[in-house]
């Protein structure tokens, strides 16, 4: 386009002097104030540079005139939420398990707040709803090893099981084949004993007989001689419907020959007073409880 | 008649006025026509300089209709946070309210919950179709009288005309040197300007609070940050787009003239100049002379008084035209010049393309509102509006929503029974507390428990539900008997007071 302008015609509008197969484009210009407000923009990013951190340094970072910090800002966020719960939070920290228990607006509050607590502590063996797997027990069942009532709970939260810190919680099942105290077939016998306990099947040619003897001679010091169980040594009902490694043939043996002594951290120090209440309050309610 | 021809009939000022008056005169037009400074150059300019309007005082019919329209709207968003609304003790007593922190608005005797907004989308969809019915009976009503762009660019420019002067007297200041009095005069306009400004944001965070007590926190400087952001923010916003930006806003930021150019049709009524009738265009002495020889002699005297009303700067003759914003200023502005010079009044009118070029041929103009589009749009409108009006009248005001444990599905206990785990959640919307039964039915021989909600009444279990408030109950049914895999189970909710009920399904699962 050199010189002369070249102007449409119909709209008295120059153009831009590009033509295609005839079509020429108007020269419409934006107006001036927006190129000033990219230019302000420009200008407000250098504000940003200055304010805030931004210029990465060989092993620091420019950190801007206010040192503003996420992290900082989170903590600012996290204390402003605690001090809204904090009468709460107190409250919870104060009163006794039963108490909590009784009060309605309590419970419900310990309950919200032993859900997330659950989720980042306990979900990874226990399951995000409490099922549990082979090994963790489900929380959601009426069959506790080391009991099921609120101060159960509790303890075993704070304490954990087969811990250092778990005093008189450290019963476990022998390894009876590895150890050699009881040899194979016994093992055999006395596992499709348990099966018969617990009113399942025993298809193979089964020596109940000897079974039963050695369960007596073997067994009956922790599980009972009814196969109850004892739950001041954590010895697990034999008779009812729940199993915690599996009502098969092979995890029985298996389990004699090996032993059973699953480990439950203790959480006492890591989590604070009211959010162990919160949780014990949360896994009694979902639905195993005992009251 | 084409646009071209139309603007070579364009004649200079009328001759034998005052000579201050027409060198004046004369002036205003050579600004008003000169291009922009640094348009001269060969090269075409990269972005267009900004010509500057300087709207005309106007009196007439439409003028009279944006007072009114100017002074109700704002007249409702200033005044409207502190209208009172009596909802008892446990809500809050102003008519409209956006509480955020408790999730709910209130809009006189409506109360939105959030999971209710989507009457707010039938609102919006009904705004939608308003605008379009506008729009297919008279084009761009709600950009001239509607608009908050509208309304409160008119409002700075009334404070500027009365501050700084009409169009010629601001113009002439503006050309002439800084006095004293200019400053003080520029100074008090934009005092003016942030004041009402200030207004306008004070007003929109009272929608957010209680008004009174708002007002009374942010005099004392104990209303919170967010308060004073927000009535900074809206302040500048409203200064800068009202005072500064104007019809910028309209020709590049707001997406609806396109949009309404793409909607609208033949029989749309616009402001137009009657070219038919004004064409061709002179000087009122030399039309007059050529009518008394009965030549061809149009009523349009190009005294641009059109031109220097309009809002948006644009010239009606040229025709339809993206920039206008149809708000008949200079319809009265074109009425008192006819009126002066003796000829019929609305050379510029509310009038379509179709009727001039009907009046050319010799037909009579046509008006036709009832056409397809402004019945279907009509139609719509009342088809939205009973739906929104049904769905507002039975609104009810209890739910219930189960939700069953999804991991595990079921949980079996120690002596073979199955027990499932549901969330259920009971809404209640009335504005007291209410006591609702819970009953489980589908399903016989089942046992219940209710974690957290002690006793129960006639074996039935009672869940009290503050006012305006929901409540989460956990229930485990246990099943001692084998049921299939999915069997469903029915929550019930009644109100013992009233006898209301509710009800939400799910299934029982076993392995």
């Amino acid at each position: 386009m050199a010189g002369e302008r070249d102007i449409d015609e119909l709209t008295g509008t120059a153009t831009t002097g590009h033509e295609w197969d005839g079509i020429r484009e108007l020269n419409t210009p934006l107006p001036r104030w927006w190129l000033w407000l990219f230019y302000i923009t420009i200008a407000w990013s250098i504000g940003y540079w200055i304010v805030y951190p931004s210029w990465p340094l060989v092993s620091s970072y420019t950190v801007g005139v206010f040192n503003w910090h996420s992290r900082e800002a989170v903590i600012a966020d996290l204390d402003a939420l605690r001090a809204q719960r904090g009468p709460l939070v107190e409250r919870l920290a104060q009163a006794s398990l039963a108490e909590i228990a009784a009060d309605e607006a309590l419970s419900q509050f310990a309950r919200a707040q032993g859900r997330p607590t659950f989720q980042e502590n306990c979900a990874p063996c226990h399951g995000s709803g409490g099922g549990g797997a082979k090994g963790y027990p489900n929380l959601l069942d009426d069959e506790w090893i080391w009991g099921g009532r609120l101060e159960d709970i509790a303890l075993t939260i704070r304490h954990g099981i087969r811990t250092a810190q778990s005093n008189d919680r450290q019963g476990s099942m022998p390894a009876f084949g590895r150890d050699g105290i009881l040899k194979r077939p016994d093992i055999e016998a006395v596992a499709d004993y348990v099966r018969l306990l617990a009113g399942l099947n025993t298809d193979k040619p089964a020596n109940l007989e000897r079974g039963k003897e050695v369960f007596a001679e073997t067994c009956a010091v922790c599980h009972g001689a009814d196969g109850r169980g004892r739950r001041e040594v954590g010895a697990p009902n034999l008779t009812d419907a729940i199993w915690l490694y599996g009502s098969d043939r092979t995890s029985i043996v298996e389990g004699l020959w090996n032993g059973r002594g699953g480990v439950m951290p203790a959480w006492e120090g890591r989590l604070d007073e009211s959010t162990i209440k919160a949780l014990t309050i949360y896994v009694h309610t979902l639905g195993g409880g005992v009251r | 008649m084409s646009l071209a021809a139309a603007k070579k009939c364009r004649e200079p000022l009328g001759a034998g006025s005052e000579p201050a008056v027409v060198e004046a005169m004369a002036l205003v037009h050579k600004l008003d026509q000169a291009p922009p400074p640094d348009d001269a150059e060969d090269e075409a300019p990269l972005y267009a300089a900004r010509r500057k309007i300087y709207p005309q005082a106007v009196s007439g019919t439409f003028r009279r209709i944006k007072w009114a329209v100017l002074v109700a709207t704002l007249g409702v968003y200033y005044l409207l946070p502190f209208v009172r609304w009596d909802r008892g003790p446990n809500a809050p007593s102003q008519a409209v309210l956006i509480d955020f922190p408790n999730r709910r608005f209130y809009f006189f005797f409506i109360e939105i919950w959030p999971q209710e907004v989507y009457y707010l989308t039938g609102l919006l969809i009904l705004a939608a179709l308003v605008l379009f019915l506008m729009n297919a009976v008279a084009g761009r009503v709600w950009c001239g009288y509607l608009c908050p762009q509208t309304v409160w660019t008119d409002l700075f420019c009334a404070i500027e005309r009365i501050v700084e002067g009409d169009r010629r007297e601001h113009m002439l200041r503006e050309r002439g040197p800084w006095t004293t009095e200019r400053v003080a005069r520029l100074g008090l306009k934009h005092f003016l300007w942030i004041m009402v400004a200030w207004w306008t944001g004070g007003a929109w965070v009272l929608y957010f609070a209680d008004a009174p007590t708002l007002v009374r926190d942010l005099a004392t400087f104990q209303a919170p940050f967010v308060a004073y952001l927000w009535i900074g923010i809206l302040t500048a916003t409203t200064y800068v787009f009202a005072g500064h930006m104007r019809e910028q806003v309209c020709t590049y930021m707001c997406p609806w003239p396109r949009i309404q150019a793409a909607l609208t049709d033949e029989h749309a009524l616009n402001v137009t100049y009657r070219y038919d009738r004004g064409e061709p265009r002179g000087s009122f002495k030399k039309n007059a002379a050529l009518r008394q020889q009965g030549l061809p002699a149009g009523d349009c005297i190009d005294c641009l008084q059109c031109l220097y009303v309009c809002p948006t700067g644009v010239d009606i003759r040229d025709g339809a035209n993206l920039g206008c914003i149809q708000c008949g200023l200079c319809i009265d502005a074109c009425d008192s010049v006819m009126a002066k010079i003796g000829r019929p009044p609305r050379l510029i009118a509310y009038d379509t393309d179709l009727n001039i070029k009907r009046r050319q041929e010799g037909k009579p103009p046509q008006l036709r509102i009832v056409r397809a589009r402004t019945v279907l749009y009509s139609a719509l409108v009342a088809v939205v509006g009973a739906v929104m009006l049904y769905a507002l009248a039975t609104r009810t005001t209890e739910s219930i929503s189960v939700i069953h444990d999804r991991n595990p599905a079921f949980v079996r206990l120690s002596d073979g029974s199955l027990r499932n785990g549901y969330t259920v959640r009971i809404v209640n919307k009335q504005l007291a507390v209410r006591e609702f039964a819970l009953d489980i039915t589908g399903i016989s021989n089942l046992a219940y428990e209710f974690v957290g909600v002690p006793g129960s009444t006639d074996g039935r279990r009672i869940v009290e539900v503050g006012p305006d408030q929901t409540r989460e109950v956990r229930v485990l049914v246990t099943s001692s008997k084998a049921l299939p895999h999915s069997t469903e189970i029915v929550f019930r909710i009644t109100d013992l007071a009233t006898g209301l009920q509710a009800q939400a399904s799910d299934y029982f699962r076993g392995p």
